[in-house]
């Protein structure tokens, strides 16, 4: 069945990535360093883990009947 | 050369040779059909699609050239971070939807569903061409990653028997996917990724205790390689660069048809969603793997007298393979060697099983015999997947290698025009064949003409707007003249009042809950004929 406007929602937080890509003035910068990895560098890998976590939240909210008949 | 290097490479290899055989008899199928050998039946699930994305779209090539770019010129290399981040809500959003439509519909390539929804023959041809063309000099890198590991292995680089390893190495892949299909990638891929992430692990591990910590490897970078450029006055420099290019080869890459072919083989839409969660593990892979470019950098081995003659050979990209030379132990270099070899192999198993989709569906089919049996279908594209791959060991083997980066840039910039149209129409009906067609042929024209005023060696354009000079990836700016004259041709059809094509999907088509509710995803009659 179609989603619902309370489901569709969720998805707006897709967009979150998308922003922090033109946010790049704010982590072009070398402090603060993290193990030794200067912000530009760490900053952007973290991302990488928020956006695995955005999307697993978009996917748990929006489809909760997701598990019926799926994957063999 | 090394024999104990030698010897774990040549096992690994003989291993996934060994597989690659041994997956015609997995899930067992009749291989005689185009829906079994070029998708696998669409039955893998959330398991199978991540190793096989994953082994698809992170390959050899991205694994030495990404490194080496950061290696030849710093942050700006980083860009691949960001880019394999914004494909996952992308492709969240957009491929469950293309999945449904093309399960239902029996399309097997993105130009089946261009065919189903908009009516045009024409649109769809444009699309099969454009993925052929961009596919095959994609595939050529890929052997670029082989010779290189060749090289690290001590092999002679010079002359044709230089070149045996590579030949030998792409027959037998050659030879297992015509009799696989796609179930041999799917099977190496998971050895494939196994073998990346132990490598990964260990160096991220070994090598920075070995220069002594991350401090010293980025006090070692020189600072203007650290970070990117601020722009200065008026002139955004590196800085629009850097986003365009991150958001145009995120687009760019779903439409490329070796990736289509991974999602449509997904057994069901929440296959693919809950990949998109998943992948991202790859995406940390391929990060830490980009500061061991740095690591090359701190290590000097660029200055080492024993790495002189193949830096001399392959330049940046002998970076990685140094490192590893340098770093490991003969047998750990050993598996890392063969982990950048295999991962050659499997992109470019699907890459050729993509490319011979295309051409026998929409090509031959649409062409030359609209009547040929399924039989016959799979027949063609098994022997298409051989010319594909033997035309892409052609390119390596006698052109010169510059050749096939100054295509694969302009490969990028050719595939994102057909987002418009599959994109588009993965969500509305709204635009016009003619005008995405036409959209179509100016994007390219003007990417192209935009690399060619840099000479093909770069894929920026030197925007200037409003007193701006903003410079970014052509295939952006390209892009947004594409979707401008889609739109407003869209626009003038509708004036002037030309007739509508036919289009063959119906909304709930589009959702893949729906149709795995209803326990059918087997294909409808539409206008491409049911495969099975």
């Amino acid at each position: 069945m179609p989603l619902t406007p309370r489901q569709k929602r969720w998805y707006w937080l897709l967009l979150l990535p998308l922003i922090n890509v033109f946010a790049l003035p704010l982590y072009n910068r070398v402090d603060p360093t993290l193990f030794g990895i200067p912000l530009f560098y760490w900053y952007q890998l973290v991302w990488v883990m928020l956006c695995s976590l955005i999307v697993a939240v978009v996917f748990r909210m929006a489809h909760p009947h997701k598990q019926a008949k799926d994957s063999p | 050369m090394n024999p104990v290097m030698l010897t774990v490479f040549f096992a690994l290899f003989a291993l996934v040779t060994v597989i690659g055989f041994f997956a015609s008899r997995w899930k067992k199928a009749d291989l005689n059909s185009l829906n079994e050998w070029g998708l696998a039946g669409r039955q893998f699930g959330t398991v199978i699609t991540w190793f096989l994305l994953g082994g698809d779209l992170y390959t050899a090539y991205t694994f030495i050239a990404m490194p080496a770019l950061i290696f030849g010129v710093g942050a700006y290399g980083f860009f691949a971070i960001p880019y394999v981040i914004l494909i996952f809500p992308f492709a969240f959003v957009v491929f469950p939807r293309l999945w449904a439509v093309a399960s239902r519909h029996g399309c097997i390539t993105p130009a089946d569903f261009i065919r189903v929804r908009y009516g045009s023959r024409w649109l769809a041809t444009a699309i099969a061409v454009t993925g052929i063309v961009a596919t095959m000099p994609y595939i050529a890198l890929n052997l670029v990653g082989i010779e290189v590991v060749v090289g690290a292995l001590g092999f002679p680089t010079e002359g044709i028997v230089g070149e045996i390893p590579l030949i030998v190495a792409f027959a037998i892949l050659a030879a297992y996917t015509y009799t696989s299909g796609l179930r041999a990638p799917a099977m190496i891929a998971v050895v494939k990724d196994v073998l990346i992430y132990i490598t990964v692990i260990a160096a991220i591990i070994v090598i920075p205790r070995q220069l002594g910590g991350f401090e010293k490897i980025f006090a070692a970078v020189p600072p203007e390689k650290l970070l990117l450029t601020p722009p200065e006055g008026k002139d955004f420099g590196q800085f629009s660069n850097y986003i365009t290019v991150v958001i145009g080869s995120a687009l760019a890459l779903f439409m490329y048809p070796h990736a289509i072919t991974a999602m449509f083989s997904a057994a069901s839409g929440n296959a693919i969603r809950r990949n998109m969660v998943w992948m991202p593990l790859y995406t940390l892979t391929l990060g830490l793997l980009a500061l061991m470019g740095f690591f090359a950098l701190a290590a000097g081995v660029k200055d080492m007298p024993e790495y002189a003659p193949l830096f001399a050979r392959y330049g940046s990209n002998f970076a990685i393979p140094a490192l590893f030379l340098h770093s490991f132990p003969a047998w750990f270099a050993g598996i890392a060697f063969a982990t950048i070899a295999i991962g050659a192999l499997v992109p470019a198993a699907i890459m050729s099983i993509a490319s011979a989709n295309l051409y026998t569906r929409n090509i031959h089919r649409e062409f030359f015999n609209p009547n040929v049996t399924p039989a016959q279908e799979t027949q063609l594209a098994k022997i298409v997947s051989l010319v594909v791959k033997f035309g892409a060991l052609f390119f390596v083997l006698f052109m010169p290698q510059q050749y096939a980066i100054q295509l694969q840039l302009l490969g990028g910039i050719w595939m994102i025009q057909t987002l418009p149209a599959i994109v588009g129409g993965a969500f509305t009906r709204w635009f016009d064949h003619r005008a995405l067609l036409l959209g179509w042929a100016i994007g390219i024209g003007t990417g192209t003409w935009m690399a060619w005023l840099q000479n093909f060696t770069k894929s920026t354009y030197n925007l200037e707007l409003l007193g701006y000079a903003i410079p970014g990836y052509a295939a952006v700016y390209a892009l947004a003249l594409n979707l401008i004259i889609s739109i407003v041709g869209t626009l003038l059809v509708r004036a002037v009042g030309l007739p509508q094509s036919a289009d063959a999907t119906q909304p709930t088509d589009f959702d893949d809950i729906e149709a795995a509710n209803a326990g059918d995803t087997r294909p409808v009659p539409g206008s491409i004929p049911a495969i099975e």
